[in-house]
C-alpha cells in the first residue's frame, strides 16, 4: 500500500455519507418546488403554499425526527402512527367528556409517548428483543387502546380554551398575498410549526454536539466496534426508542392540535410515512447515516409531491401512493449511484 | 519490585459450554515492557484477552491493577477507565464517522463535543505518529492499514497505563510495521506496559522482554526472551519436540497420474472491475502454484477475478480447454472451482450458523435449497471433516463464531473440500493462525495436489509459498510482472522480482 496515495480525493470524497446524500435530498427539493412553481404555477407561487405544507405535516415532521434517529442507531419504530392516533383520542376524551385543561392534555401526550419509549427501549435495549418485533407490538397495542377508549372519532366541541389554541395562528410578515378580489391575505403558520422548527433544531443540535448524539451513529455504524470503543450500546439504544416514542407523543399532540378531533383511524400509515421521508432525507435503514435537517426535508419532499399530484387534478389516493412510490425509488437509486460511484472513486 | 508491577492476573477459570477456554491462568506484566502473549489457536489467547478488557467476564481468580488489589472489569468502558486499552486484530472502529472522532468517542465526560478542538488534536496526534489520515475524513475511506492505525493512535493517546496489541500487524506490510515497533519502544520508554500478541515470531524476536505461553488454556510458563530461542518456543507452544519445519515439501510425492500436462484451467486477458490490469493465467492438473507480492498488489483480486467474486469486465476462461463463462461465484464452483476467501469474517463464515452448517453450506448450494441433506448424512459429512482437520469443536452443533480463528479457517476449509473441487484457490489460508496449524494446511495442500488436484495459494510469507509452491505468478501495482519455477524460487529472486529493476 503506498503511503501518500492515501491523502487524496476532491471535495466529494472528501465529504461524509452523511452530509452527501443531505446536498443529494435538499438539491432535489429544491429543483422539484422550482419546477412546481414554473410548471404549475397557481399556489405554488404563494408562499403560503409551502406553510400550508407546514402546517398540515408539522406531527409529521416530529415523528419523522423521532424515525431518524432509531434508524441512525440501527432500529425501526412502527409505533408512531398507532401513538399518534392514542394520544389524539386520549386528549381530545380529556378535553371534551371531562372539560379538561391544555396543560393537562400535553402531559397526558408526554405521558403516553414516555410511556411507551421506556417500554420498547427497555425491551429493545435489554432484552435484545428485534425493534421490528416490538414496535409491531406497540403498534397493535396503541390501535386497540385507542379504540377502547372511544369507537366513535369526534369532534372537540366543548372546551373553548382548546379551540381557541386551534385557531391561533401565527402571521408571517411579508409573506403575504393579493386574493382574486385584490385583498390582502397574510400568511400565517401554526402553533404546531413552531413546536416542529424548534425540535428540528434542537435535535439536531443533540446529534451533532452531544456525546449522546454521537454515540447514535456509532453505535447504529458498527455495534461491536462502538461497544469496544467504550460506547454504553444498550443505554444508547434505550434512549433512541425513549426519544422517538416521546417525539411520538409530542408529534401526536401537535396532530390533534391540527385536526382537533380523536378517531381510532387517526395517522393511519404514518409511521411509514415517517420511515419515507426519513430515507428520502439521506438516513439509511442500515444504521450509522442521516441527518436532522435531511428529514425535514424528506417531509418537504414528500408532501410536496402529494400537492403536485392533487393540484395536477389526479386527487386520488392512489396517484399519490404510486408517486411517492416512484419518487422512493429513484432516491434509492440516486443514493445508491452516489455511493457506488464514491466506492469506486476511493478504491483505485 | 512490586512497585514495577501493573497487571497481575492470577489463577483465571473461563469457560463456554462444553469447553474449557482458561483454567488456572497466570499472567503479570510490569511497567515498560513488552509481553508477548504466544500460543496456538484456542490456547486462550483472545479469552484471556478479552476477560481482561471486560469483554468477557471470567468464572474466578483475581486481576490486581498497579496498587488496586481484586479490580472487577464489567465492560470494555471500565477497563477504559482502569487504563487498560486494546487494539484488536479486526478493526474496532465505526467506518461511517470521521477518523478524529473514531480516536474521541466513547471518551472523557463531556457531554458536548468540541468539533474544533476535537479536529485540532487529532491532527497534531496522527501527526505525531506520522499516519497517514486527516482528522476530518471519513474513516471508511482509509486504506485498512490507515485504519488499523488509528486505533492504535486512540489508545496510545488514552494515556494508557496497560496496551493490548491483539495481531495488529497482520494486516500492515512492512514499513508499517516497523513504523508501530518504533511506536511500541516510544511507549515502553514512558513506562507504558504492553501486551503483544502476534503470530509472526520473528517480530516476537524483534521487539518483545517476555514470553508467556498458554496452551490448550492453561498456562505453560513466564521466560526471559533470551532464555527462550525460537525453536524452544515453537516447542512449548505446541507441547512436543519440533523438528525443522521447512522440508516438507519431500514428504509428499508429486501427481503423476493421468493428464498431468493438461491445463485445468485458464485465463486470456482476464479484468475485473477491482482495478487490476489484465492477467494471462493458468494451471495444470496436480499442480500447486501461487500468487505473490507485496499486500495490495492486486494478488487477492486476481483470484476473486477467476471464481467470479468481483465483477469481472472481459477476458476469455477455459476449463479443459473449453470456454466458459464464469461471471458469479456459482458458475466457477459448478465448474469445480472452490475458493477460500482471505477475509473470513466477511465473506465466509456465517457465525450463528453451527459448524455442521457451515461446513455442508457450498455443497448444498449446488445440489439446491429444496433439496436438503439429511441430518444424518449432514452429520456424516460434518464428522468426518472434523476429525480430517483436526478441528476443536465441543460439538458439530457449536455455532461457528464461537470457535478460535484458526479452526473457523479449517471449518471453511472443510466446506470446500467437501465439494471435491478441481481446482482449488487459498487466499491467505494460513493468516492469524499458529505454527502447528499452518503446517497441517501446508500439508494439506501438498496432500491434495499429489491426489491430482490443482491449487493456487497465496500467503503473505514468503518461505510458506517456497515450501508448498513449484511456480509463482509474482505482481507488483496490480500487474503480473513475472513467472518464477524451478530453481529460480528463491526469496532473493522473487524480492528482485517484486521490487523490478536491475
Amino acid at each position: 500500500m503506498s503511503k501518500k496515495k492515501l491523502i487524496k480525493g476532491n471535495l466529494f470524497n472528501r465529504m461524509s455519507d452523511t452530509n452527501l446524500l443531505l446536498i443529494i435530498t435538499v438539491v432535489i427539493f429544491f429543483l422539484m418546488y422550482i419546477g412546481a412553481i414554473i410548471f404549475q404555477g397557481g399556489g405554488f407561487t404563494k408562499p403560503q403554499m409551502l406553510f400550508n405544507i407546514l402546517n398540515s405535516n408539522a406531527a409529521l415532521i416530529i415523528t419523522a425526527c423521532g424515525m431518524s434517529i432509531v434508524m441512525i442507531s440501527g432500529g425501526i419504530d412502527i409505533s408512531v402512527g398507532g401513538v399518534v392516533a392514542l394520544v389524539s383520542m386520549s386528549c381530545a376524551v380529556y378535553l371534551d367528556f371531562h372539560n379538561g385543561s391544555i396543560i393537562g392534555s400535553f402531559l397526558i401526550a408526554l405521558a403516553i409517548g414516555l410511556a411507551y419509549g421506556i417500554v420498547q427501549g427497555l425491551l429493545v435495549a435489554y432484552l435484545d428483543i428485534q425493534p421490528f418485533i416490538v414496535s409491531l407490538a406497540g403498534m397493535f397495542f396503541a390501535r386497540g387502546m385507542t379504540t377502547i377508549i372511544n369507537t366513535k372519532p369526534f369532534n372537540v366541541e366543548n372546551n373553548q380554551a382548546f379551540l381557541n389554541l386551534k385557531q391561533t395562528r401565527i402571521t408571517v410578515p411579508g409573506m403575504g398575498s393579493y386574493n382574486r378580489k385584490g385583498i390582502y391575505v397574510p400568511a400565517y403558520i401554526e402553533i404546531g410549526v413552531v413546536v416542529a422548527l424548534v425540535l428540528v433544531i434542537i435535535l439536531f443540535l443533540v446529534l451533532r454536539y452531544t456525546k449522546l448524539g454521537r454515540s447514535f451513529y456509532a453505535v447504529g455504524g458498527n455495534k461491536q466496534s462502538a461497544l469496544m470503543l467504550g460506547i454504553n450500546v444498550k443505554r444508547t439504544k434505550f434512549f433512541s426508542h425513549l426519544i422517538c416514542s416521546t417525539l411520538a407523543g409530542i408529534g401526536g399532540y401537535v396532530y390533534f392540535l391540527h385536526v382537533g378531533s380523536g378517531s381510532a383511524s387517526h395517522a393511519m400509515g404514518m409511521e411509514m410515512n415517517a420511515i419515507a421521508s426519513s430515507i428520502i432525507g439521506g438516513t439509511m435503514l442500515s444504521g450509522g447515516v442521516g441527518n436532522i435537517i435531511g428529514t425535514l426535508f424528506g417531509v418537504l419532499s414528500l408532501s410536496t409531491i402529494q400537492n403536485i399530484v392533487s393540484s395536477a387534478g389526479l386527487d386520488q389516493a392512489w396517484w399519490t401512493g404510486i408517486t411517492i412510490a416512484a419518487m422512493l425509488c429513484i432516491f434509492l437509486l440516486i443514493q445508491s449511484v452516489v455511493m457506488r460511484q464514491r466506492k469506486r472513486a476511493l478504491k483505485s | 519490585m512490586d512497585n514495577n508491577r501493573i497487571l497481575e492476573m492470577r489463577g483465571i477459570n473461563k469457560s463456554f459450554p462444553g469447553v474449557k477456554a482458561l483454567q488456572n491462568v497466570d499472567f503479570t506484566l510490569n511497567k515498560g515492557e513488552i509481553h508477548a502473549l504466544m500460543g496456538e489457536n484456542g490456547a486462550g489467547k483472545s479469552t484471556l484477552i478479552k476477560v481482561l478488557t471486560g469483554v468477557y467476564s471470567k468464572d474466578s481468580g483475581t486481576i490486581n491493577l498497579g496498587d488496586k488489589n481484586n479490580v472487577s472489569i464489567r465492560s470494555p468502558q471500565s477497563a477504559q477507565n482502569l487504563g487498560i486499552s486494546t487494539v484488536y486484530q479486526e478493526i474496532t472502529l465505526c467506518p461511517n464517522l470521521t477518523v478524529a472522532e473514531n480516536i474521541y468517542i466513547g471518551r472523557g465526560s463531556s457531554q458536548i463535543t468540541n468539533w474544533k478542538k476535537m479536529n485540532t488534536d487529532a491532527d497534531k496526534l496522527l501527526q505525531k505518529l506520522d499516519i497517514p489520515a486527516r482528522a476530518t475524513q471519513q474513516l471508511a475511506s482509509c486504506s485498512i492499514a490507515v485504519q488499523q492505525m488509528v486505533a492504535i493512535a486512540r489508545a496510545v493517546d488514552m494515556d494508557c497505563k496497560v496496551l493490548i496489541l491483539d495481531e495488529p500487524t497482520s494486516s500492515l506490510d512492512e514499513q508499517e510495521v516497523e513504523k508501530l515497533f518504533g511506536l511500541m519502544r516510544d511507549l515502553k520508554a514512558l513506562g507504558v506496559g504492553i501486551i503483544f500478541v502476534t503470530h509472526f515470531l520473528d517480530q516476537v524476536y524483534e521487539v518483545c522482554d517476555k514470553i508467556t505461553v498458554l496452551r490448550d488454556g492453561q498456562f505453560v510458563g513466564e521466560y526471559e526472551i533470551k532464555d527462550l530461542p525460537r525453536v524452544k518456543l515453537v516447542a512449548t507452544m505446541l507441547g512436543k519436540e519440533m523438528d525443522d519445519l521447512s522440508d516438507i515439501k519431500g514428504e509428499q510425492g508429486t501427481y503423476s497420474g493421468e493428464n498431468k500436462d493438461e491445463r485445468v484451467f485458464e485465463a486470456k486477458e482476464l479484468q475485473s472491475d477491482a482495478g487490476i490490469k489484465p492477467f494471462d493465467f493458468y494451471i495444470k492438473k496436480g499442480e500447486v502454484n501461487g500468487f505473490t507480492g507485496l499486500l495490495g498488489s492486486g494478488r487477492s483480486e486476481c483470484v476473486r477475478a477467476i471464481f467470479g467474486a468481483d465483477r469481472v469486465l472481459k477476458g476469455k476462461v477455459k476449463m479443459h480447454g473449453k470456454e466458459v463463462k464464469i461471471s458469479k461465484p456459482l458458475d466457477a464452483m459448478k465448474n469445480g472451482i472452490a475458493y477460500l476467501p482471505e477475509d473470513r469474517k466477511v465473506d465466509g463464515i456465517i457465525g450463528d450458523l453451527s459448524v455442521r452448517d457451515n461446513i455442508i453450506m457450498a455443497l448444498q448450494v449446488l445440489k439446491g435449497f429444496f433439496r436438503p441433506f439429511s441430518k444424518k448424512q449432514a452429520e456424516a459429512f460434518a464428522d468426518e471433516y472434523i476429525k480430517k482437520l483436526n478441528i476443536k469443536t465441543a460439538s458439530s452443533d457449536t455455532p461457528i463464531k464461537s470457535l478460535s480463528g484458526g479452526n473457523q479457517q479449517k471449518v471453511i476449509l472443510a466446506r470446500w473440500l467437501l465439494m471435491h473441487p478441481e481446482y482449488l484457490i487459498l487466499d491467505e489460508p494460513t493468516r492469524g493462525i499458529d505454527v502447528g496449524t499452518k503446517v497441517d494446511i501446508q500439508k494439506l495442500v501438498l496432500e491434495l495436489a499429489s491426489e491430482g488436484m490443482s491449487v493456487t495459494f497465496i500467503s503473505s510469507e514468503t518461505d510458506e509459498m517456497l515450501r508448498t509452491c513449484s511456480r509463482l505468478v509474482v505482481m507488483r501495482d496490480r500487474k503480473v510482472v513475472g513467472e518464477l519455477t524451478g530453481d529460480d524460487l528463491t526469496q532473493s529472486k522473487i524480492m528482485s522480482t517484486i521490487a523490478g529493476g536491475e
